[in-house]
């Protein structure tokens, strides 16, 4: 019987496994993907919130100003790059500043330090391509920028260094209690444990209400995002957004921590819990919207669009904690924004809840930070030369728009949960994320996935089992 | 630090005719930088015939035209890197190139010219709605893994795209084995060579549908569907056109960007409309010593014109290091001006003293525009009035230019290129 099963490997699966991880516990992970990050955490914003949306007294209050806290000192232990570039809140009207004080006296309540409002001029100075329309905003230092896939996948190396089990690819069917804990049923079998850590995104609701009468229910709310070169990528430094509305924080204009801008996203309530293709209303609104807080938004840049769902849970909070009528089952349901700032602080709180419960030892070996894959092109001219000389297949790049290297790719795969897939490979070291969009270096990724494996290239997909590029050879049909 | 009188950047058609025309007008070190790590460029995958017609009046497919070249720059000694990828050129011209073999190194050059290529615009870019699965590729991705690699990428295809790596795909993945749904084609005509939608398209019975955009993708983990629409004038998707085709494969022939990051990089002026440099009569940029040629410059559909123009631009090259080539702040200029229907010319401005004795203009027109001359102002004379049937965006255009016309007419600033109707 294991002590904890978690199900779902986004990044509250795994920052709750990472916490679990210091300790005596013998943790596994489960995830229907392939690979960690491929639900809601692989398609957000990115951003670290300043936490002046959240109601007041609300766990998505606390969390997320607890998480903003961490952040730094987060991604200084996980080798990920952060950057707090402050965010601003716009208001097109005057008598909208009143919303503006309404969210700076919130803030404060949360919490939030230095948070000021800026008149047009003020807000025009730090951000000189905002709308001419603008009349005010609300700047909140505090904000930031994180990359969403190395924060999760960052999170899970280390939970794997320290001996937690990751079963990737294999699905929970079914919750139900069995003596002291539960039984899951997977697609691969079943599995005991003591306790349960319910953090499968939008398919939260699904799992709680297996064990509990006391039923939820998470709408998978879609957004959708336009990403732009790195050329457009310093047309703003903060994080732009609006007005909130009450479908959330509104359409925003960012630079990603890697430099690109990213626009969107939408809001839209979908049943399907996979509907997670792009439309064309969907991507005209980002581009629309978009336009009202920042001008000139080069379009002719966009490199990609893509869609991601937000678990939102009716009761508009997160609800983290044991389900009251099923002991030892832990909810981490309703994680919609701010769930990526948070997701450390989170992780922090379930396993102290565990530990409550179960008085387990720290384990004398545990490590608490990683090492990230080498970033070639943020090296020095004299580091890249030691690099190569010491190993050659740092000489060698594979994806030109973002000068990534077979050195890293490599480093990608051999390392605790390394990728074995294209799109593993890509959230580990960028490679395909740039303007090409992996028509170069695709094929070169594969072969070296399909090498280092010791697999045939057909084998080798993009994300999940059945998303192969290559499905025969020349002529074999003929 | 390491010098080097010549380099080229990019070993393919552009590179290797540039390197070739350097030594033979008397420049001797000579270095050709190539990413791949083979020399040849996109012409190794490209195993299909149709190239040389111009150059050695026959037919070759692709790897033989690279071959000649490669053959004919091994004979002059010249020296290249492969699997070597630049990195950076700065201002100065000092060029940063790293590889497996011989790490990190700076050269210091004396001329350079730029031959880097293109890439294809992907499906981002094109704002196609709809999931993100495996199955679709740019056409160039698809021929390198069928033509290089062996492998097929998918059995049933629908094409975006009419451009000639699409019409080309069309065939290639047919005579595979796969079955080529349908061509659809945003504009309201084809991106590519007349004589590929015959050869390509028309002879294996594959329907190209003009003003036809893709509007959904759909497969959460591989295509499984495309839906088709048709266009209005302005590229608006028609409700109720909608058309699906279940499918497992969607190639892209949307066009092509030349890669100019390095040429930005150091300050090389960048023309909107071509997204290439803006080069003069000697295929020189605006940074005196750096020339460009190939795709790096302007699109081209003939290997055979970029071998041309890349000779030019490795002659200039030499004559630059070699100080036979007069500063070209020292003479007059003229302007070269693309008007009424006409989007651009290479070259974009003229030194009527280092002009050879007749010069090709290149461009490309903006649609296809039927009984039309190409006409060429010498200031307010028309000096040329050529009568076409037709005219195209996906066929370059070229008109000659004589020096001595040009020497007679001292006054004139500027010569435009435009399409008239009479």
């Amino acid at each position: 019987m294991k002590d904890v099963a978690i199900i779902g490997a986004g990044v509250c699966g795994c920052a709750v496994a990472k916490e679990l991880s210091r300790y005596e516990f013998d943790v596994c992970v489960f995830d229907k993907n392939e690979d960690v990050c491929e639900g809601t955490s692989k398609a957000n914003s990115g951003i670290v919130h300043g936490g002046f949306d959240a109601k007041p007294g609300s766990l998505k209050a606390r969390l997320n100003v607890l998480g903003n806290r961490m952040m730094d000192e987060v991604c200084r232990e996980l080798d990920i790059p952060f950057k707090r570039n402050g965010s601003m809140v716009l208001c097109w009207k005057e008598e909208e500043v009143k919303k503006l004080e309404a969210l700076l006296e919130q803030g404060r309540q949360n919490k939030v330090p230095g948070m000021r409002i800026l008149s047009r001029e003020e807000a025009k100075e730090m951000e000189p391509n905002l709308s001419d329309e603008v009349y005010a905003a609300l700047y909140v230092p505090t904000g930031g920028i994180v990359c969403p896939f190395e924060l999760t996948i960052a999170h899970a190396e280390v939970a794997c260094e320290n001996g937690v089990e990751f079963r990737l690819g294999e699905e929970v069917l079914s919750v139900e209690k069995k003596g002291e804990g539960y039984l899951l049923h997977t697609t691969k079998g079943d599995v005991e444990a003591r306790y349960v850590v319910n953090a499968a995104g939008v398919y939260a609701d699904r799992f709680h209400n297996m064990v509990s009468e006391e039923k939820i229910h998470i709408i998978a709310r879609k957004g959708e995002y336009d990403l732009l070169d790195k050329t457009a990528g310093s047309l703003v430094r903060c994080t732009i957004f609006q007005l909130p509305t009450a479908m959330g924080k509104g359409v925003l204009v960012t630079p990603t921590v890697h430099g690109n801008l990213l626009l969107g996203p939408t809001a839209t309530d979908v049943e399907d819990k996979e509907a997670v293709g792009t439309t064309r209303e969907g991507i005209s609104q980002v581009t629309q919207k978009a336009a009202l807080s920042v001008k000139n938004i080069p379009l002719r840049q966009v490199i990609t669009s893509f869609a991601g769902l937000r678990a939102h849970e009716d009761g508009d909070d997160f609800r983290i904690g044991e389900v009251k009528d099923a002991p030892g089952f832990i909810d981490v349901a309703g994680i919609e924004s701010p769930g990526l700032t948070s997701a450390p602080a989170i992780g922090v709180m379930v396993c102290d809840l565990l530990c409550g419960k179960e008085n387990r030892k720290e384990k004398e070996t545990a490590v608490t930070t990683r090492k990230g894959v080498t970033h070639f092109a943020s090296l020095s001219d004299e580091e890249k030369a030691a690099l190569i000389a010491e190993k050659p297949a740092f000489g060698r790049i594979v994806c030109r728009c973002e000068t990534v290297t077979e050195g890293e790719i490599l480093e990608a795969i051999h390392r605790p949960l390394g990728a074995r897939t294209v799109d593993g490979v890509k959230r580990r070291t960028r490679a395909g994320m740039g303007r090409c969009q992996a028509g170069f270096c695709s094929p070169r990724t594969m072969e070296i996935l399909a090498r280092e494996w010791g697999v045939g290239m057909e084998t080798i997909v993009k994300n999940e089992a059945d998303s192969g590029y290559i499905v025969g050879s020349n002529k074999d049909v003929l | 630090m390491k010098t080097c009188d010549l380099i080229i950047a990019g070993g393919g058609p552009a590179g290797l005719a540039a390197a070739i025309a350097a030594k033979k007008s008397g420049v001797n070190d000579i270095l050709i930088l190539e990413r791949d790590s083979i020399l040849g460029g996109i012409l190794n995958q490209c195993i299909h015939n149709g190239f040389g017609l111009h150059t050695f009046k026959e037919e070759l497919t692709g790897p033989e035209y690279a071959a000649r070249f490669l053959a004919e720059a091994q004979e002059l000694g010249i020296e290249c890197q492969t699997d070597s990828m630049v990195l950076d050129i700065s201002p100065e011209k000092v060029v940063t190139v790293i590889s497996p073999d011989n790490g990190l190194q700076k050269i210091q050059a004396k001329a350079i010219v730029l031959a880097m290529g293109c890439r294809e615009r992907p499906r981002g870019a094109l704002n196609i709605p709809g999931y993100r699965p495996a199955g679709i590729y740019t056409a160039g991705t698809a021929q390198r893994l069928v033509n290089m690699e062996g492998f097929m990428p998918g059995r049933e295809v629908v094409i975006l795209g009419s451009g000639d790596i699409g019409l080309i795909m069309a065939r290639r993945m047919t005579l595979e084995g796969a079955h080529v749904q349908v061509v659809a084609e945003l504009m309201p005509y084809s991106g590519g060579l007349k004589r590929n939608i015959v050869q390509c398209l028309n002879d294996f019975d594959i329907p190209l549908k003009l003003s036809h955009t893709v509007v959904d993708i759909k497969g959460k983990d591989r295509v499984e569907g495309i839906t088709i629409a048709e266009v209005d004038e302005k590229g608006n998707p028609i409700p109720g056109t909608e058309e699906e085709h279940v499918c497992d494969t969607l190639l892209l022939s949307c066009g092509l960007i030349p890669e100019n990051e390095l040429s930005r990089g150091m300050g090389v002026d960048i023309s909107p409309v071509t997204s290439g440099p803006v080069v003069d009569e000697s295929f020189e940029t605006n940074i005196p010593g750096v020339f460009a040629c190939g795709n790096v410059l302007h699109v081209h559909d003939l290997v055979d014109y970029v071998s041309e123009e890349a000779g030019n631009a490795g002659r200039h090259a030499a004559q630059y290091i070699l100080g036979s080539l007069p500063d070209k702040d020292s003479g007059k200029k003229i302007l070269l001006k693309a008007e009424g229907g006409v989007r651009y010319t290479v070259p974009a401005a003229l030194h009527p003293d280092r002009m050879d004795d007749k010069i090709k203009v290149r461009f490309r027109v903006g649609g296809v525009v039927k009984n039309c001359f190409i006409s060429v102002y010498l200031g307010d004379e028309r000096i040329l009035h050529k009568k076409k049937q037709i005219v195209a965006p996906g066929e370059m255009e070229e008109v000659l230019l004589e020096k001595s016309r040009i020497l007679a007419a001292p006054d004139v600033q500027e010569i435009t290129v435009k399409l008239e109707v009479e």
